[in-house]
């Protein structure tokens, strides 16, 4: 079964490609405010929001330590 | 839609369809007295009316409004039309499939129309021209409404569409003609693979560069699953399309890999795209319009993100119970089956998650048949998904494998839970985009929706009677230890079954057919909306804002 030698590094590589983007994820704080995330786009206008003011940064100050 | 596009944006598009004919004049040209010459000229054809569209209108005057203060709907729009062109010749090819099984005159003695060439018609028509192209015209409406961003380009997304539909235009016309690597959902010869890789990666990257640009910090869960469809569906496909053409100048090419090694190959494809193609892609439609149309936030968002991460590190070592009792080595063939089973807690997560966002809402599930499409569309994935890792046990598969069950199995998970949540999510997501007050006709809703449902009953119910007969009649034995039925036995047995698939299919085509018409209807008949703002407001993200009617 020499095609295992292909299949099972890349299953695997993938597999680490999927554990890099959750490590991610989580350090990139998705994972703060689940209920909120679920309801936003219950809310959104149907329009993007144009100004580029930084919202990230901003949010993240306004949320208590 | 092209006065959407700046005059530079419009004559890279030009140079770019050039290129695309030139490329299509130089197969025909090299490849003359082979299939390949054949599809030289319908990619010129295809890529030369793209060509003349642009050219007509390059010195039209340019856009005057504002392109960032609204979402680019043309592509999804476009999208949504061209899958339910799909879905009708697709799904009519198969009613006709179903039916040369029932009748076999109806091939009517071409070589084209032979069931081994219209098949794949069928499969890849449903799979890539219905599915594939409601997943792309979805994903980006879902992806750029969760980011409240604009799609980042303005020609890639036309680029990734059209040169989708027209690597399905090749496959569907190699078929015809007899063109086909012999790979069950890869069936498509090397060029119009390379093809699809270029197309795929502008789409993933498109994705990213979107999701970059986003203005709401989180990542909404429906792009997870589309992303995931998006990038392992690029890495499978050029995995199991390495081959090496006979010659650059025809259709045929050989497998990189040979005998069981390309069985294992394939079907390590062929479950992924499974996993990733009609199920990760599909979960994200759910994930964005089941919510919005029940206007109730998902019941667990936690348990739908643990569900995306469950999927994405189980699915991948399933392939293998495609290939039990078979030279494959027993040990790989278990791992298939058990990962198979743990399958199913992911899985059920998310049908019951779905199902769960509608309890206390059940009013509104009784008088909207878009949420039913979804509902019915989340109660077969869980149906099929429980299907699917009991077949795999290899007890089980020993009876069901190479029967008509299998066929059952497919089909309802492909018109329960693929074209429901497709047809649900079409109907939610219409009025919105060409800013109709509603659908033209929701009697012809509620009509498609039980048409829908009879036809997928009546086809399943038939499939899993003719595979457990044909299962039983190919296992017993005589006293004297020969096999008591013969093949022909078998085949007598299981007619009236195919006359039932085969009207079971009848509804669910029609079906179809009339979602189409209601839609076209929608968008040249039913009224505009009147927006219920009409004036800026300057919402800030983090800070959503008031819902209408509240």
């Amino acid at each position: 079964m020499n095609v295992l030698i292909v299949l099972i590094p890349v299953s695997l590589a993938m597999g680490i490609v999927g554990v890099a983007a959750f490590l991610w994820s989580l350090r990139a704080e998705q994972y703060e405010d689940l209920s909120g995330d679920a309801e936003r786009i219950l809310y959104a206008e149907d329009r993007p929001i144009s100004s580029k003011k930084s919202e990230p940064a901003q949010r993240k100050k306004e949320t208590p330590p | 839609m092209i006065a959407q596009l700046r005059t530079g944006e419009r004559q890279f598009a030009l140079i770019l369809s050039g290129m695309v004919a030139l490329v299509g004049l130089a197969m025909a040209a090299v490849g003359q007295g082979d299939p390949m010459g054949a599809h030289g000229w319908i990619v010129l054809l295809f890529a030369g009316v793209v060509f003349c569209l642009l050219l007509r209108s390059l010195e039209d005057p340019e856009p005057s409004e504002d392109r960032t203060a609204v979402y680019y709907d043309d592509p999804t729009k476009v999208g949504i039309l061209i899958s339910l062109f799909w879905a009708v010749v697709a799904m009519g090819m198969g009613v006709w499939v179903a039916s040369q099984l029932a009748w076999p005159d109806l091939r009517f003695d071409a070589a084209w129309s032979s069931f081994g060439r219209i098949r794949p018609v069928h499969t890849s028509g449903v799979i890539f021209g219905f599915g594939g192209n409601a997943l792309i015209a979805t994903s980006f409406h879902v992806m750029q409404r969760t980011s409240r961003a604009r799609l980042a380009g303005q020609i890639s997304p036309w680029f990734v569409l059209l040169g989708f539909n027209l690597f399905c235009i090749v496959a569907a016309s190699g078929y015809l003609m007899g063109v086909t690597q012999s790979k069950e959902y890869a069936e498509p010869e090397w060029y119009a693979d390379i093809w699809l890789v270029i197309v795929w990666v502008t789409y993933f990257t498109l994705y990213i560069r979107t999701l970059a640009r986003r203005n709401e910090p989180h990542i909404y869960v429906a792009n997870w699953y589309y992303l995931a469809f998006i990038l392992v569906m690029a890495i499978l496909h050029i995995v199991n399309n390495l081959a090496i053409p006979a010659s650059f100048t025809g259709a045929k090419s050989y497998s990189a890999f040979s005998g069981v090694q390309d069985a294992m190959i394939q079907w390590w494809y062929g479950h992924n795209a499974v996993a990733f193609f009609l199920t990760a892609g599909f979960l994200g439609m759910l994930y964005y319009f089941l919510p919005k149309r029940a206007e109730r936030p998902i019941y667990s968002y936690r348990l739908s993100i643990l569900s995306f991460w469950g999927i994405v590190f189980f699915y991948i070592w399933v392939g293998s119970h495609h290939l039990h009792y078979t030279a494959l080595p027993q040990w790989v063939q278990t791992l298939g089956m058990t990962f198979s089973v743990m399958l199913l807690i992911p899985s059920w997560a998310s049908a019951g998650n779905a199902l769960m966002t509608l309890n206390g809402a059940w009013h509104k599930v009784r008088d909207d048949a878009v949420l039913r499409f979804m509902m019915v569309a989340a109660v077969f994935y869980g149906l099929s998904t429980f299907e699917g890792s009991f077949m795999a046990v290899r007890a089980v598969n020993s009876l069901s494998h190479y029967t008509d069950w299998t066929v059952g199995h497919v089909h309802s998970g492909a018109m329960g839970w693929v074209a429901m949540i497709v047809f649900g999510s079409i109907y939610a997501v219409v009025p919105l985009l060409w800013r109709k007050e509603t659908m033209y006709s929701w009697k012809l809703v509620e009509w498609h929706f039980w048409l829908a449902l009879a036809g997928t009953v009546v086809y399943v119910f038939a499939m899993w009677n003719s595979g457990i007969t044909q299962g039983l009649m190919w296992r017993t034995y005589t006293e004297s230890g020969t096999l008591a039925y013969s093949f022909t036995d078998t085949l007598v047995a299981m007619h009236p079954y195919y006359i039932a698939r085969a009207f079971g299919g009848a509804l669910f085509l029609t079906g179809a057919i009339l979602c189409a018409i209601n839609v076209v209807m929608t968008i040249r008949r039913v009224p505009e909306r009147v927006p219920e703002l009409d004036h800026p407001t300057s919402s800030e993200a983090g800070e959503p804002a008031v819902p209408a009617g509240e």
